[in-house]
């Protein structure tokens, strides 16, 4: 791809803990054909679940799935996995780096982290959305993206599995929107 | 967040005072553990840390110590220490003696790891296991053979998995919180600071060991270190690299093959 095609692409950055798989899937499965964004997901795990999440999503969408390993290029149209016991980074608006330093809110990867490295790098072209989940990873670095001028949408507390997760985020003022999972997905697809 | 011209500014002073570059480190991760540092040390800005590193020249060991993830385990990934024990181990129970590096190895829990694996093959007695690291305080550690007592439950798991059949704890000696291990498994050890960035390559080896460094390096520095392990490796010799990380944007690829599909084992051919 060249070079300037890439530029401005936007990212989706959808972090997830307990209870948000089903949505997860739901978004996937909704994504138009080519959203032109790089959608990234970093959802808590056992480490033994391994592959089995891109795999899953994979049945879902066209979109390539991978799992991301060290220095992978950031392509629009792709759907990328952070995988288990490593934090993934922004190394720069072209690839993704990753670090298994200390875990951050009890996770590696942390939503916190990963969320906070998107803001710095894609700023405006950042939407972040934090779903269900029973920690309270994720909504500083929902803050950040929103401070940073991106996008934010939070699952709504009441109608997700887990509400803890998302109402932390509210509670930060990290949300722009809150929504149920439905609403959550048209109006994401509104946004491409 | 740190910006660029901080991180390069600290960058530029460690590598001109003191010799350590970190220049071509991943950024994003850099400026994290910077980031962490000052919020520790509680450094009111950047400003004063900087000054702290150009005036306090004993500051820099917990520099150096801060600035690198030491994160590690033993049997970490126990798959690979499986695939190596069924498919490395025999090669190398070809060789009169047996050189293996653990390049970037922190404080030991792989070296101590692949030293238990060579000890149940009956092969440690004629290896040489060299274990570098750039952080001398990591290493001193390596010499003690102590590690703490409550990781012994998951490592004695990951040993299971990794194809053990014994009694994990028959290879160390509780004592309060640690564990003290064999001195029979550091006996065939030789530990040395040496960074990947500076430092030349000082052997050949039949298996080099780096996992979960490169990842903290820029490509640029990635392919320098590659090639210095190509220098390093004997024809035929296995890399073996950490889950996440590949071989396959360094310009020595072409000459090694993966000897396993899912595992982070290459093997050099030419
Ligand atoms: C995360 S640990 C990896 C330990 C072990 N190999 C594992 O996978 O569990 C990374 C180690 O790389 C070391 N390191 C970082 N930069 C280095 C360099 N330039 N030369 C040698 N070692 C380096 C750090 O000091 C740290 O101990």
């Amino acid at each position: 791809m060249a070079k300037n095609e890439m530029n401005g692409f936007k990212v989706v950055a959808i972090g997830g803990s307990a209870g948000s798989l089903e949505t997860i899937l739901a978004i996937v499965q909704g994504l138009p054909k080519s959203p032109g964004a790089a959608i990234i997901i970093i959802v808590h795990r056992k480490n033994d679940l391994e592959s089995i999440l891109a795999n899953l999503l994979s049945f879902k969408t066209h979109l390539v799935v991978k799992e991301v390993e060290d220095k992978d290029p950031i392509y629009p149209d792709h759907i990328y996995i952070a995988p288990p016991d490593y934090h993934l980074l922004i190394e720069d608006e072209h690839s993704f780096s990753l670090d298994s330093s200390e875990k951050v809110q009890f996770s590696r990867p942390s939503i916190d982290v990963a969320f906070e490295s998107v803001a710095e790098v894609f700023a405006g072209r950042a939407i972040g959305i934090l779903l269900s989940g029973a920690n309270s990873d994720g909504a500083k670095g929902l803050l950040k993206i929103r401070e940073s001028g991106g996008y934010t949408i939070v699952q709504n507390p009441a109608t997700a599995d887990m509400g803890y997760m998302p109402q932390q985020a509210i509670n930060l003022g990290a949300a722009q929107h809150v929504l149920d999972a439905d609403a959550l997905v048209a109006t994401l697809n509104g946004l491409f | 967040m740190l910006k660029d011209e901080e991180l390069d500014l600290l960058t530029g002073l460690l590598s001109e005072k003191y010799g350590y570059d970190f220049n071509n480190y991943a950024r994003a991760s850099l400026k994290r553990r910077v980031g962490r540092l000052m919020a520790i040390d509680r450094f009111p800005s950047f400003a004063e840390l900087l000054h702290k590193v150009n005036h306090d020249a004993a500051y820099l060991p917990r520099m150096v110590q801060s600035l690198t993830v030491n994160v590690t385990e033993m049997f970490r990934d126990p798959s690979v220490f499986k695939t190596i024990r069924e498919s490395v181990l025999p090669v190398l129970g070809t060789h009169p003696l047996i050189r293996i590096w653990h390049a970037g190895c922190s404080t030991g829990e792989e070296v101590y790891s692949m030293a238990i694996l060579l000890e149940e093959a009956n092969l440690l007695h004629r290896s040489l296991l060299y274990a570098t690291d750039l952080n001398p305080m990591v290493i001193e550690n390596i010499k003690k053979g102590i590690f703490p007592m409550s990781q012994m439950k998951v490592y004695s798991e990951n040993y299971i998995l990794s194809g053990g059949k014994k009694d994990f704890s028959r290879y160390y000696t509780a004592k309060y919180d640690w564990a003290k291990f064999d001195e029979n498994l550091k006996s065939r050890m030789i530990v040395a600071t040496h960074n990947l960035v500076s430092d030349r390559s000082f052997n050949e080896f039949q298996v080099i060991f780096c996992r979960n460094v490169l990842i903290y390096f820029d490509k640029t520095l990635q392919d320098h270190v590659l090639n210095l392990f190509d220098d390093s490796l004997e024809k035929l010799g296995f890399l073996v690299l950490g889950s996440k990380e590949n071989l396959r944007f360094s310009s020595i690829s072409k000459k090694y093959v993966q000897s396993d599909e899912k595992e982070k084992i290459w093997r050099k051919m030419k």
